[in-house]
């Protein structure tokens, strides 16, 4: 039985140790290598007696990932960091994590020491040639059990603060076992990595790497912006399957880079968000022996739970189910406490199964606020998740999304609260009343205040604490907020104001 | 008003406070993102009627506001 994601990575370092197991732009590793520089790492680690939560933050490259595995043998969960979110996120997340050791490149570290972090700092080139010791390594392990925190990574928190999501070994290996056989991943598959390392998303492709001994390539961010250039790029190395979210694909087959499809690929599964039916009809078109997937899953159940494999086209505005859970995973619908069965009807998805994270970072009252007793169990106490999403069966008996009834919105694959944008602008001086909205037709999220404040030291105000895809397209003053009948913010009518 | 001066206005639509009348290196100096290149396509083919074709698509075409001028001249012609 296996109870630590490690197992992951030295079962594979030695059946395969010198294949490459990550490739960078500027380095790649083994599955030997990677392990001795994880290995090295949780030593120096674990030589500083360190125990709790330890943040990484160093590009994305094979050194991350060896950085990352480094916390883990030092019997720690690891936090990402990102140069995606601006200094005032970073330092949002610290004050919450409180780590007693970071692990940086040298221009993090300055970074972080710009930021006035007093505590310490590992240097990653330095920790990965540190001394294994392994007496240390080996009594660390000894005490782990499969329900240890193995990360934290952080989702927009609609107080305006991140919450950070806790996930679990057990939830890892149960994840990425059932997904390993849903997507055929073995140690012929290339993955073309997309998804940045500080959301849960990339664990589709970097664990399931660790157990298959696949190759992952991560693709430079940069040739999002150039898809012909990207097809090429995949097609020189080889790249066979991806996991992205919707967005990715729709740039591709917006910028009709399709015309000339990479032959390699053959396995494609997007989530995140809703693939529309024009971009998988031509996606379809152009790889048509290629499997499609279809996944569905929130942070807080450890990234996957619910897949479907897409078969046909749809019509513009049919949706495509997010399908049936994974093998040992549960997933229901609740309408006013009781379970949701009949095709059609609306419920909320709720889910269950070894998969649920133990809830947020330290923030005992939001997490009890999602992480609930099963609505529909009174004998006995079972925490499920209540994803907040409303959704219902097709006739078939899939799940099939249908929308939130709350101010979170999914942006270019990122998970987004509203409100988390408007705490920020409200806090800008000469700002009186907020209202965000965002328009998925034209991917416009526009932010609308009444004050004095002008527009753009509001705008700077929002890129200065928010990462880049929460920050609005537009900035707009009003003279007075339009209300309801009963003095809410319309926001009926200011969607009408964007369009 | 002229193709330049329209782009501009499409440049500034996303980047309110770049100058984008002298800055040559959108692309290299990463002032653009994968987002703002698909708005960039979206919103010349709405304004000029010009769909810019995959192989056009790179970063030499869109580093400064006078290269997407050129390069819609030359789509249009």
């Amino acid at each position: 039985m296996r109870g630590n994601i490690l197992e992951y990575l030295e079962n594979t370092a030695a059946d395969h140790p010198g294949n490459v197991a990550f490739e960078g732009e500027f380095s790649r590793v083994t599955f030997a290598e990677l392990l001795s520089a994880a290995r090295s790492v949780g030593s120096a680690l674990a030589g500083r007696g360190v125990s709790g939560a330890v943040a990484v933050w160093i590009p994305k490259s094979p050194e991350t990932i060896a950085a990352f595995l480094g916390v883990l043998y030092a019997g720690a969960p690891y936090c990402p960091l990102d140069d995606d979110m601006p200094a005032a996120r970073v330092a949002m997340i610290l004050e919450k994590l409180r780590p007693r050791v970071i692990i940086a490149d040298a221009s993090h570290r300055d970074k972080l020491s710009a930021m006035g972090w007093r505590g310490e700092v590992l240097d990653y080139a330095e920790a990965a040639r540190a001394e294994v010791d392994e007496t240390a390594l080996s009594a660390i392990r000894a005490r782990r059990i499969d329900t240890d925190a193995a990360f934290i990574v952080f989702t927009s928190g609609s107080t305006g603060v991140p919450k950070g999501v806790v996930g679990t070994h057990r939830a890892v290996i149960g994840y990425i076992d059932a997904l390993t056989d849903i997507l055929d991943i073995n140690s012929d598959t290339v993955f073309g990595n997309q998804t940045p390392l500080y959301v849960d998303a990339c664990l589709k492709d970097i664990i399931t790497t660790l157990k298959t001994g696949a190759r992952c390539v991560f693709l430079p961010k940069g040739l999002f912006m150039f898809p012909a250039r990207l097809i090429e790029f995949m097609e020189s190395r080889g790249v066979n399957t991806i996991c992205w979210v919707a967005y990715a694909l729709v740039i591709v087959s917006s910028a009709g880079a399709l015309a000339t499809p990479p032959k390699s690929l053959r396995t494609i599964a997007f989530g995140s968000e809703v693939l529309p039916a024009k971009h998988l009809t031509a996606w379809r078109a152009a790889f048509p022996s290629a499997r499609f997937f279809n996944l569905y899953g929130p942070t807080e159940v450890t990234g996957i739970s619910v897949w479907h494999e897409v078969k046909r086209d749809y019509a513009p505005g049919e949706a495509i189910p997010i399908g049936k859970p994974f093998p040992n995973y549960g997933a229901f619908l609740v309408k006013n406490g009781a379970e949701v069965t009949e095709p059609g009807r609306e419920g909320y998805i709720h889910l269950r199964g070894a998969a649920v994270s133990p809830g947020y970072y330290r923030d005992a009252e939001r997490t009890s606020k999602s992480f609930i007793q099963n609505p529909l169990r009174g004998d006995y106490p079972e925490i499920v998740y209540n994803t907040g999403d409303i959704g219902k069966y097709n006739a078939d008996g899939d799940l099939v999304y249908v929308c939130r009834d709350d101010f979170q919105i999914k942006r270019r694959g990122y998970r987004v609260e509203l409100t988390e944008i408007e705490r920020i602008a409200a806090a800008a001086d000469g700002v009186k009343a907020v209202a965000c909205v965002y328009s998925a037709e034209g991917d416009r999220l526009t932010l609308f205040y009444v004050g004095d404040g002008d527009e753009r030291s509001v705008r700077r105000t929002l890129r200065s604490a928010l990462p880049p895809y929460m920050n609005p397209n537009e900035v707009r003053r009003l003279a007075e907020m339009p209300l309801t009948g009963n003095q809410k913010t319309d926001r009926l009518a200011l969607a009408a104001l964007v369009q | 008003m002229d193709e330049l001066q329209t782009i501009i206005n499409i440049l500034l639509r996303l980047h309110p406070d770049e100058d984008f009348e002298n800055n040559a290196a959108l692309i290299d100096g990463s002032v653009l993102d994968s987002f703002d290149i698909l708005s960039i396509i979206a919103e010349i083919n709405d304004e000029f009627g010009v769909s810019i074709p995959p192989n056009e698509i790179i970063p030499e075409n869109f580093n400064s506001a006078a290269a997407l001028a050129d390069l819609v001249h030359r789509l249009d012609d």
